[in-house]
C-alpha cells in the first residue's frame, strides 16, 4: 500500500499542476499601466511555488516508496547532512527565495500605493453602499459637492446626499451607475463608504482596494484598452454582496465625452 | 365566608362583561358591497412637480433589457397629462365606527417584484390584513420593509429567489406609511400604507374611490410620499357618493 | 522540578457515582473524552452546513428538500436564499475554527495525554479543567442557539468586520440577535480555553515527574505547551473585542462604527469609531488561533510518524524551537490579513516580511519530517497514513502562502478562493488530518480497543483523494478572479466558474459520505472492537506504558521515572527495536539526543 500511496501523491500532484501548466485557469486580461509588475510578480511566484510543490511532493513520494518496505535485519539510518543541513536548506533556499520575492514584489506594491497621482488626473468617486456602486463625475467646475448623510434618499436617487440648492458645488455633479473612463487618461479615484465594509476589485486593472467607512481613501490608475469591464465587491457586505457589481466603461475619449453629457442631461 | 363569595361572583360578572366588550370590537365579518357609501375625488399637484430621474438598471442585467426601449424613472411624486398625482393613499382618520374599524378584509393583495420595480409602487393595507409578497423577476430581490422604531410594526428583511412561490405577510399597527427597499436593487422604493378602516390609492390620472364607508361624518387623509398629509371633512350618505378631491402644492 | 503530582491526586481519589465519573468528573482523561466528543459533534454539524452551502453554489436555485425547517425565512420553498448561505456559512466556519480545530487537536487530546507524557496524575487544577470544558459546553449551546432566534444567525463569516457585525439588523438578517449571540458564545468559549491553559502550562512546567527534563517531553507536549501559551495571548485578545463588539449593539457605544452612516436611507445613531480597529484586534486574535489550529497537528503528526518510522526525528529540538518560532512570529504577521484594508499601504509591507520569513519554521518543521523519513522503516497503517498525509497537505497549503504573503499578489488574489484553497489544505485538511492521526493511533489508549484497520484505510483513501479534489480548483477559480463568500455568481466573468463549483461539490459530497465510515468504526469499535494490550504500537512514551485504558490516577500509584528520552527507536533492547521511556534498562542507541 506504500508504493500505492507514493504514486498517488504523484498522480495528484501532477495533475494539480497541469491546468497551471496550460494556463486553463488565469486572472483577466490586463488594461492597467500599472498591471505588468504584478503579473510578473505572479508569475515568478508561480514558478517558484510550483517547483517547491512539485519537488517536495515528489521526495515525499519517494521516500514512503523507497522506505516503507520492513527490510528486517536491516537498520533505520540517518540523513546524511543532518538536521542542521535541512535547516539551511530551508534558510537558503526556501527563505532567501521567498524574501527576493519579498523584496522584488516591494515595486510592484509602490506603483500604486507610494507614487502619488498625476496633477492633471481625472478625479472620479465611487461610493459603495448595500448592495450597488454609484459613480460621481464632478462635472465643468472639476470640484464635488460636499456630502449630506442626512439627505441621502435611494427612492429619489440622490445617492450621495447632495444638496445642489445650497451648495454650488453640487450643481453640476453627474452621479451615474455604471463608472466610464477615458482610455489612457490617468483617473483618481475617490472611495466613500456610505454603510459597511466594502471593497472595489477590478481584476482587469489589477485593482482592489477596501472602502473604510469612516475614511475616505484615494487610488489612481491608468486603463489602456477600450472594453467593458466589471467592477465586483470582494468584501461581505451582507445578504447582496454576491450581486454587488457595476460595469466599468473604458472609451475613447470622443466617446466619453458623449456618455458625460448624456449623463449630465439625466441628473 | 360571604364576603368572599361576593368578591368571587362580582369578579366573574366583570370579568365576563370585559372579555365581552373585547370580543365584540374584534368581530371579522365581510361587508357586503351594498352596505356602504362612497367617496371619490382626484388629487392634483400644484406647480411644477420635481424632475423624477431615470434609473440606471445596468447592474442587473436582466432589468436592464427589460427596460431598455421604455426607461423606468423615480416614483417619487407621478404627475399625469392632466395634473393628476398618483399613488397617493386616502383614508379615513378620524370618523370611523368601532365595528368598521376593526374589519378586516379577507382579500390578499399581492406586493410583486417585476424588472427591479415594485408593483404597486404604493399599496395601502388594512391593519392586519395579510398580503402577499411575489417575486416575479428571474433573480433574487430582498424586501426590506422599515417601520418606525417602538410601534407595533416590526422592520423585517428576506430574500426570496426566483421561482419560489410567494410568501404571506401582515402588519398589526397602523402606520402610514411603511417604506419598503430591495437592498439587492437599491433604486427599488415603495410604500406600504396600514391603515384602519377602507382606503383609495390614486391612478394615474389623479382618481381615488373609497368603497364601503357607512354613513357619517369622517375626516379624509391624503397622504403623498414628499408632501405628506392634507385633511379634510366630509358626509358620507348611505348609497351616495361623496367627493374630496385634494391638491397638494409642489415645493 | 518536584513532585506536585500527589498533591492533585490527592485532591481527588478516583469517583464512584455516575455524575462524578461521567459528567462533571474531574479526570483529565474524561474531560479529554468529552472535549472528544464536542468535537464530533461540531464536526458533524460543520460538514453538512458545508454540504448546504456547495449544493447551493452548485444549483443554486435548486429545492433542498427539508431546506425549510432550519430556517423560518432562510429557505421558502426549500430554495436557499443569500442571507440563509451567509448563515450557514458563517456558522460553518465558526463551528469548525473554534468547536473543531481548537478543541480536538489540543483540547481534547492534550487533556488526554499531556498528564501522561508529563508523568502526572492529573491537570495540577482538575477544577479550573472541569470548568473549562464545561464552559466550552456552554458556550456551544449558545452559538447553537442562534438557530433559533428571531431572524437566524448571523450573517458576517467568522471574522464579524465591523461595521456590518456592529450596526444592529438594519444591515441584514441575522445582524442583530444572532450578532450578540455569536459574540457571547466566543467570549464564554475564551473563557474556557483560558482555563484549559492555566492547567497546561503549569502541568509541563511544575508536575513532571523525575527524570522528566524539558527535552525529555514527547512532541506533542511540546506542541501543546507552545499551544497553550498562544491560547493565552490571543483568546485574551479576543474576548474583550467581543465584549466591545455586543456594547455597540446593546450600549450604544460605536468602538467600531463610525458617524454619518446611511443604511436603507436611514442615518445610524452613531458616531466616532474605527472601522479598521475591530480588524487589528481580530487578527491579533485571529493569525495565532490558526496556528493555535496546527501547532497540535505538528505534534501529533511527529509523535505518530517516529513510532512508525521506528526512528526519532532528526533533530527534536530543532522542531521544538521551529513550533515556537511559529508561535512568536504568528503575532507579528496578522496584517497580512489587511494588506487592502484601508490600512497604511507602508504597514502592508511591513506585515509582509515577517510573513515571508514563517515559511521558513514551517519549511524546517515539512524538511525534517521528510528528511527523517530517509532510511526509516516506515509501517504503513491508518495512523501513519494520515500523517504523511498531513504532510502532503500542510506543503500544498504552505506553498499557496507564497502568494497571499505578498501585498502586490493580494491586489489579485485577495478575497478570492485563492485564499479559501490555502485554509481549507493547512486548517481542513491538514489539521483535521491530525485529528485522525490522533485519533487512529490513540483510541486503543483512549477506549481500550482496537479501532479497524481495514475501514480506516477506506477511510483514509476517500479522504485524501477526496479533499484533493474538493480544494485543489479552489486555487484555479482563485487566479480566475472567483470572488469568495457570493452565494452564486451572476457577474459576466464568473460564468464559466459554475461547471467547476459542480464538480467540486459532487467530490465535496462523496468525501463527507466517506466520512461516515469513520464514524461508524468510532462507535462500532467503542463497543465492539478488539480488546487493546498495552502498547499495540510498540511505542516508547509514558502513554504507552500504562494499561488501555488507563487507571484513574495514571500510573497506577507508582511514582514514575523517566530514564530515556521520548523516541528512543533502533535500539537493541529486550522488548525489540525500541525501549520504553520509563525502562530503566540502558541500551546502546545509535540515535543521540539532537
Amino acid at each position: 500500500m506504500a508504493k500505492f500511496f507514493a504514486v498517488t501523491i504523484l498522480v495528484i500532484a501532477i495533475l494539480s499542476a497541469i491546468p497551471i501548466v496550460r494556463n486553463t485557469w488565469h486572472p483577466v486580461e490586463d488594461i492597467s499601466t500599472h498591471g505588468q509588475a504584478i503579473d510578473d510578480q505572479l508569475s515568478e511566484t508561480m514558478w517558484e511555488a510550483g517547483i517547491s510543490f512539485l519537488a517536495s511532493q515528489i521526495l515525499l513520494a519517494w521516500l514512503i516508496w523507497r522506505f516503507s518496505s520492513n527490510r528486517a535485519g536491516e537498520k533505520t539510518k540517518s540523513f546524511p547532512g543532518g538536521a542542521m543541513g535541512l535547516v539551511a536548506a530551508a534558510f537558503i533556499l526556501v527563505g532567501v527565495e521567498v524574501l527576493a520575492l519579498g523584496i522584488f514584489g516591494v515595486k510592484a506594491w509602490a506603483n500604486l500605493y507610494f507614487t502619488p497621482p498625476g496633477s492633471d488626473a481625472m478625479p472620479v468617486q465611487v461610493q459603495a453602499g448595500q448592495f450597488a456602486f454609484y459613480f460621481r463625475y464632478p462635472g465643468p467646475d472639476g470640484k464635488f459637492g460636499p456630502i449630506h448623510a442626512d439627505k441621502i434618499s435611494e427612492a429619489s436617487q440622490n445617492f450621495f446626499g447632495l444638496d445642489p440648492d445650497s451648495d454650488p458645488d453640487a450643481k453640476d455633479d453627474i452621479v451615474t451607475a455604471e463608472m466610464a473612463i477615458p482610455v489612457n487618461r490617468e483617473i483618481r479615484l475617490l472611495m466613500h463608504a456610505k454603510d459597511v465594509s466594502h471593497s472595489f476589485y477590478v481584476p482587469a486593472l489589477r485593482i482592489h482596494q477596501d472602502f473604510v467607512p469612516g475614511l475616505d481613501l484615494q487610488i489612481h490608475f491608468t486603463a489602456t484598452k477600450i472594453g467593458r469591464y466589471e467592477i465586483v465587491c470582494s468584501q461581505l457586505c451582507g445578504l447582496g454582496h454576491y450581486n454587488m457589481k457595476a460595469y466599468l466603461d473604458v472609451l475613447s475619449q470622443q466617446d466619453f465625452d458623449d456618455w458625460l453629457r448624456k449623463e449630465a442631461a439625466m441628473q | 365566608m360571604k364576603a368572599h363569595y361576593k368578591t368571587a361572583v362580582t369578579t366573574c360578572a366583570l370579568l365576563m362583561l370585559g372579555f365581552g366588550l373585547l370580543y365584540s370590537t374584534h368581530k371579522t365579518i365581510n361587508v357586503s358591497a351594498a352596505a356602504g357609501g362612497t367617496i371619490t375625488g382626484t388629487i392634483k399637484l400644484d406647480g411644477t412637480p420635481p424632475h423624477q430621474k431615470p434609473i440606471d438598471m445596468s447592474k442587473e442585467p436582466a432589468c436592464a433589457k427589460e427596460h431598455a426601449s421604455n426607461p423606468v424613472t423615480t416614483e417619487t411624486v407621478v404627475v399625469g397629462p392632466m395634473g393628476g398625482l398618483r399613488w397617493v393613499v386616502v383614508y379615513l382618520s378620524e370618523g370611523l365606527d368601532a365595528g368598521t374599524a376593526s374589519q378586516v378584509p379577507s382579500e390578499t393583495p399581492t406586493w410583486d417584484q417585476k424588472g427591479c420595480q415594485y408593483i404597486p409602487h404604493v399599496m395601502a393595507l388594512d391593519v392586519n390584513q395579510h398580503f402577499k409578497v411575489s417575486n416575479s423577476d428571474p433573480h433574487s430581490h430582498n424586501i426590506h420593509p422599515l417601520p418606525a422604531p417602538n410601534g407595533a410594526n416590526h422592520e423585517w428583511n428576506r430574500s426570496q429567489p426566483p421561482g419560489t412561490p410567494p410568501f404571506d405577510q401582515v402588519w398589526a399597527g397602523q402606520e402610514v406609511a411603511i417604506p419598503v427597499k430591495c437592498n439587492i436593487h437599491p433604486w427599488m422604493h415603495g410604500y406600504l400604507a396600514v391603515v384602519k378602516g377602507p382606503t383609495g390609492v390614486s391612478d394615474a390620472n389623479g382618481s381615488y374611490t373609497i368603497s364601503n364607508v357607512p354613513a357619517g361624518t369622517y375626516t379624509v387623509t391624503a397622504w403623498q410620499e414628499v408632501y405628506g398629509s392634507q385633511s379634510q371633512k366630509v358626509t358620507v350618505g348611505a348609497g351616495k357618493p361623496t367627493t374630496a378631491d385634494f391638491t397638494f402644492k409642489a415645493k | 522540578m518536584h513532585d506536585m503530582s500527589a498533591h492533585a491526586a490527592a485532591h481527588h481519589g478516583p469517583p464512584t457515582s455516575f455524575i462524578r465519573k461521567h459528567i462533571f468528573s474531574l479526570d483529565h482523561k474524561v474531560i479529554g473524552k468529552q472535549y472528544y466528543g464536542l468535537g464530533l459533534v461540531a464536526v458533524i454539524i460543520g460538514m453538512v452546513l458545508s454540504w448546504l452551502m456547495r449544493i447551493h453554489l452548485g444549483w443554486t436555485n435548486a429545492a433542498i428538500p427539508g431546506l425549510h425547517l432550519l430556517s423560518k425565512t432562510g429557505a421558502p420553498g426549500d430554495v436557499m436564499t443569500p442571507e440563509f448561505y451567509l448563515q450557514l456559512m458563517t456558522m460553518h466556519a465558526t463551528f469548525m475554527v473554534f468547536f473543531v480545530l481548537t478543541v480536538a487537536p489540543f483540547a481534547a487530546f492534550g487533556n488526554f495525554f499531556l498528564p501522561i507524557h508529563t508523568g502526572a496524575e492529573d491537570m495540577p487544577f482538575p477544577h479550573f479543567n472541569m470548568m473549562s470544558f464545561w464552559t466550552t459546553f456552554v458556550a456551544f449551546c449558545v452559538m447553537i442557539l442562534s438557530f433559533f432566534v428571531g431572524d437566524g444567525p448571523t450573517l458576517g463569516g467568522w471574522t464579524q468586520y465591523a461595521p456590518l457585525s456592529a450596526v444592529g439588523s438594519v444591515a441584514g438578517p441575522g445582524q442583530g440577535a444572532g450578532v450578540v449571540i455569536w459574540a457571547t458564545s466566543l467570549a464564554i468559549f475564551c473563557l474556557g480555553q483560558l482555563f484549559g491553559a492555566l492547567n497546561f502550562i503549569p502541568n509541563v512546567l511544575d508536575l513532571r515527574c523525575k527524570g522528566m527534563s524539558l527535552w525529555r517531553l514527547p512532541l506533542p507536549t511540546w506542541a501543546w505547551f507552545i499551544t497553550s501559551c498562544m491560547g493565552l495571548t490571543s483568546f485574551s485578545v479576543l474576548m474583550p473585542a467581543c465584549i466591545l463588539l455586543i456594547l455597540d449593539h446593546v450600549a450604544g457605544t460605536s468602538f467600531f462604527v463610525a458617524s454619518n452612516l446611511v443604511i436603507n436611507d436611514q442615518l445610524q445613531p452613531h458616531s466616532g469609531g474605527s472601522t479598521l480597529l475591530w480588524q487589528h484586534l481580530f487578527w491579533f486574535f485571529g493569525h495565532p488561533e490558526v496556528y493555535i489550529a496546527i501547532v497540535p497537528g505538528m505534534g501529533i503528526v511527529s509523535h505518530v510518524l517516529i513510532c512508525n518510522m521506528r526512528k526519532p526525528m532528526l533533530s527534536h529540538r530543532v522542531l521544538v524551537y521551529s513550533m515556537g518560532a511559529l508561535a512568536v512570529l504568528s503575532y507579528m504577521v496578522y496584517g497580512h490579513h489587511m494588506f487592502v484594508s484601508g490600512m497604511n499601504p507602508f504597514s502592508s509591507l511591513l506585515f509582509s516580511f515577517p510573513t515571508l520569513l514563517i515559511t521558513i519554521p514551517s519549511t524546517i518543521i515539512v524538511l525534517i519530517w521528510i528528511g527523517s523519513l530517509y532510511g526509516a522503516k516506515l509501517r504503513i497503517n491508518s495512523a501513519s497514513l494520515f500523517a504523511l498525509g498531513f504532510i502532503s497537505m500542510f506543503i500544498t497549503g504552505g506553498v499557496s502562502g507564497f502568494f497571499l504573503a505578498q501585498p502586490s499578489i493580494q491586489i489579485l488574489l485577495h478575497a478570492t478562493y485563492f485564499v479559501v484553497a490555502h485554509f481549507h489544505f493547512t486548517m481542513a485538511i491538514a489539521a483535521l488530518f491530525g485529528i485522525f492521526a490522533g485519533t487512529y493511533f490513540w483510541f486503543p489508549k483512549m477506549w481500550g480497543r482496537m479501532m479497524d484497520e481495514t475501514l480506516g484505510k477506506v477511510h483514509f483513501w476517500c479522504t485524501f483523494v477526496g479533499t484533493y479534489a474538493i480544494f485543489m480548483p479552489f486555487h484555479y477559480l482563485g487566479l480566475a478572479g472567483n470572488v469568495r463568500r457570493y452565494s452564486s455568481f451572476p457577474a459576466d466573468y464568473m460564468q464559466s466558474f459554475v461547471g467547476v463549483h459542480k464538480f467540486i461539490t459532487i467530490a465535496a459530497l462523496f468525501t463527507g459520505a466517506a466520512q461516515l465510515i469513520f464514524f461508524y468504526n468510532l462507535i462500532h469499535s467503542r463497543f465492539r472492537g478488539k480488546p487493546a494490550p498495552d502498547n499495540p504500537w510498540q511505542a516508547t512514551s509514558l502513554e504507552w506504558s500504562i494499561p488501555s485504558p488507563p487507571p484513574h490516577d495514571n500510573f497506577g500509584g507508582r511514582h514514575v521515572v523517566v530514564y530515556h528520552d521520548p523516541y528512543q527507536y533502533g535500539v537493541e533492547s529486550s522488548t525489540g527495536d525500541y525501549v520504553m521511556q520509563d525502562s530503566p534498562e540502558q541500551v546502546k542507541t545509535e540515535h543521540e539526543e539532537a
